[in-house]
């Protein structure tokens, strides 16, 4: 018995080629009644996500069962499909870096963990999934498990969004009654507030130049929108600022924070600069309980938490290759007479 | 006997505060079990030497300096088991540990002269001098949220926060637990003046005055506060500096206490 995987991902194809052959949830069931029609495939786990679309199959003639992987693809998208492949042991280590997530776009990301437990269980009630599969799988959720344990590979945030509201949450700790302010509705301060949002911030202000634009966008996100003139209104009962105004010139000095910030009673602000020209003077930072974070700052703490994650790949390697070595060890107590295939490389 | 309980609760804080600088050198540190559970042991290692000190003077064990600083020690450290893991404060072990480890040392270092038969003759005076100890306690635990806090509050104002940051618990919750600390330890202080009135102790003594001036500080801090005029990073340097402050002049108030 052998464990094949082929199948494209975000490295080999763009997004355009990747949508072509992407599986809906929907159709999943009847493509895997497909796969398991392939000859020489006993069962297959197909995982269908926006980085890559790839088979896990068991099989005792692997070419054979790639040949006919491609065929189906193939005649789905219209197109040849550009798969890579490997067959024990390589695939079953591809499998624990996939899980682990050091296979992808943004190393050390855990949502694949979640699509690779999905595309299992739907494996699983559809009786595609043979005994190895089952056993790899399983051992596949503990090899990501142990790296995500073990190592700082899902450590610090990794995009403005994300590190906006991890710092949000070192100041405040719950955001859910906390309430934000957006100056200059743009997407990226969309963006950052929806991460907020995501994380239990329920009150928006939006204030833009152009109030019809401010209107919109507080539509969309549930907020409310506030007449640019009137901004510093509302300031007092805000805890979190998002500005991204077009403005040539700062609009958030000291001399205009220090009589707003004594209607606050000493709470702390956390001010997220996202303006080019920048739209707070970075001496608010050194204000009693403000917080200014501007662009620059932000995706410094993103490309540091990187880096820290690349740091640890090495560590998360030689924990699977561990694993890898004792999946082998059982599939070999199992299918002894198999395993003179493992060390073949794909 | 008296001398392993001390040993084992050495121990004890040493691992939990050991440990932690490991973990977090090695970028490993789990908010876990273990660090709680030691400093638990510590405690109760603490509590086996006092109750011992206890049965053998038919006291409360605070007849000396040293054993004042290990019941202070012991307090903080039982508070902390109390309010850690309310607040989730899982590094607040960390940063307790070398405090407690620190007045057991200096307890250790001192000589132990009990002053046989103090509070025999008024079960209020025990009363007094227990209550107080047990606020410092509460006061030295709000030192720790509040160095926690500074530090905490110096990562996010640097923009540049080190591993440490990500452990460490928010700004917010750290200053809600040093504003009830500071309650807690001053509704006690407040209840230890109350038993000393009724044991009818002198008022006019330099002790009465260091301990009145203590008392006035910090119901004016937790008057600022509640008035939100004071910052949690100004609550932070006042109550750190008033805890460390304390503990400094704990020498000259255990003379003038002698003495009176």
């Amino acid at each position: 018995m052998n464990i094949l995987c082929a199948g494209l991902n975000h490295r080999l194809a763009p997004i355009e080629v990747r949508e072509r052959f992407a599986v809906q949830e929907g159709e999943m069931n009847e493509m895997l009644e497909r796969l398991r029609g392939i000859e020489g495939v006993s069962g297959a786990v197909m995982l269908s996500t926006c980085n890559r679309v790839e088979l896990y199959a068991s099989s005792l003639c692997p070419m054979r069962a790639l040949d006919g992987f491609r065929r189906i693809l193939s005649d789905r998208a219209g197109q040849e499909a550009p798969l890579y492949h490997h067959e024990t042991p390589y695939a079953v280590r591809h499998l624990f870096r996939v899980a682990s997530g050091l296979d992808s776009m943004v190393i050390g990301e855990t949502e694949i963990l979640g699509q690779v437990t999905k595309a299992y269980a739907t494996a699983a009630d559809a009786g595609a999934a043979t005994r190895p599969l089952h056993k790899l799988f399983q051992h596949a959720f503990r090899v990501a498990k142990s790296v995500r344990t073990e190592t700082q590979i899902t450590s610090g945030p990794t995009s403005i969004g994300s590190v906006a509201v991890e710092l949000a949450g070192k100041i405040f700790g719950s955001l859910e009654d906390r309430r934000v302010m957006i100056l200059g509705a743009g997407e990226i301060s969309e963006r950052t507030a929806r991460s907020l949002q995501s994380r239990g911030v329920r009150s928006v202000i939006v204030s833009n130049r152009t109030y019809d634009r401010a209107a919109s966008l507080a539509a969309e996100i549930g907020g409310m929108a506030l007449h640019f003139d009137h901004w510093e209104k509302g300031f007092s009962d805000i805890d979190i600022l998002i500005s991204s105004t077009n403005a040539p010139h700062m609009i958030l000095t000291p001399e205009k924070l220090e009589p707003l910030l004594k209607m606050r009673r000493g709470a702390p602000l956390f001010v997220i600069d996202l303006a080019v020209p920048r739209d707070a003077d970075p001496s608010i930072n050194e204000m009693d309980g403000v917080f200014l974070y501007d662009i620059d700052s932000l995706e410094q703490i993103a490309s540091q938490s990187l880096d820290i994650r690349r740091q640890e790949v090495d560590r998360c390697e030689s924990l699977i290759e561990q694993h890898v070595g004792n999946f082998l060890g059982w599939m070999k107590s199992c299918h002894g007479a198999g395993s003179q295939h493992f060390g073949r490389k794909a | 006997m008296e001398r392993i309980a001390l040993l084992l609760a050495m121990i004890c804080y040493l691992f939990s505060f050991g440990h932690t600088l490991f973990a977090l050198g090695a970028g490993r540190f789990q908010p876990g079990r273990f660090n709680f559970i030691a400093m638990a042991l510590g405690a109760a290692s603490q509590g086996w030497y006092l109750s011992m000190r206890g049965s053998s003077e038919h006291a409360c064990p605070i007849g000396n300096l040293a054993e004042i600083l290990i019941f202070l020690s012991w307090s903080i450290a039982l508070i902390y088991l109390v309010i850690g893991p309310a607040y989730r404060l899982s590094l607040m072990g960390a940063f307790t540990a070398p405090l407690v480890l620190l007045l057991q040392i200096v307890a250790l270092l001192l000589p132990g002269e009990t002053r046989h038969g103090f509070f025999r003759p008024n079960p209020w005076v025990e009363t007094h001098a227990a209550l107080s100890i047990v606020a410092y306690g509460a006061f030295g635990l709000a030192c720790v949220a509040g160095l926690m806090f500074l530090v905490q509050e110096g990562q996010l104002k640097s923009r540049r926060p080190a591993l440490i940051f990500h452990h460490l618990p928010p700004i917010s919750i750290l200053s809600e637990a040093m504003t009830r600390l500071v309650w807690i330890g001053f509704v006690l202080l407040s209840l230890s003046f109350a038993a000393g009135f009724i044991a009818r102790l002198a008022v006019l003594g330099g002790k009465f005055w260091f301990s009145l001036v203590i008392w006035v500080f910090y119901a004016a801090l937790l008057a600022s506060a509640e008035k939100g005029c004071l910052s949690g990073r100004r609550l932070a340097i006042a109550a750190s500096s008033a805890f460390l402050m304390a503990l400094i002049l704990l020498p000259v108030i255990e003379k003038l206490s002698v003495r009176a």
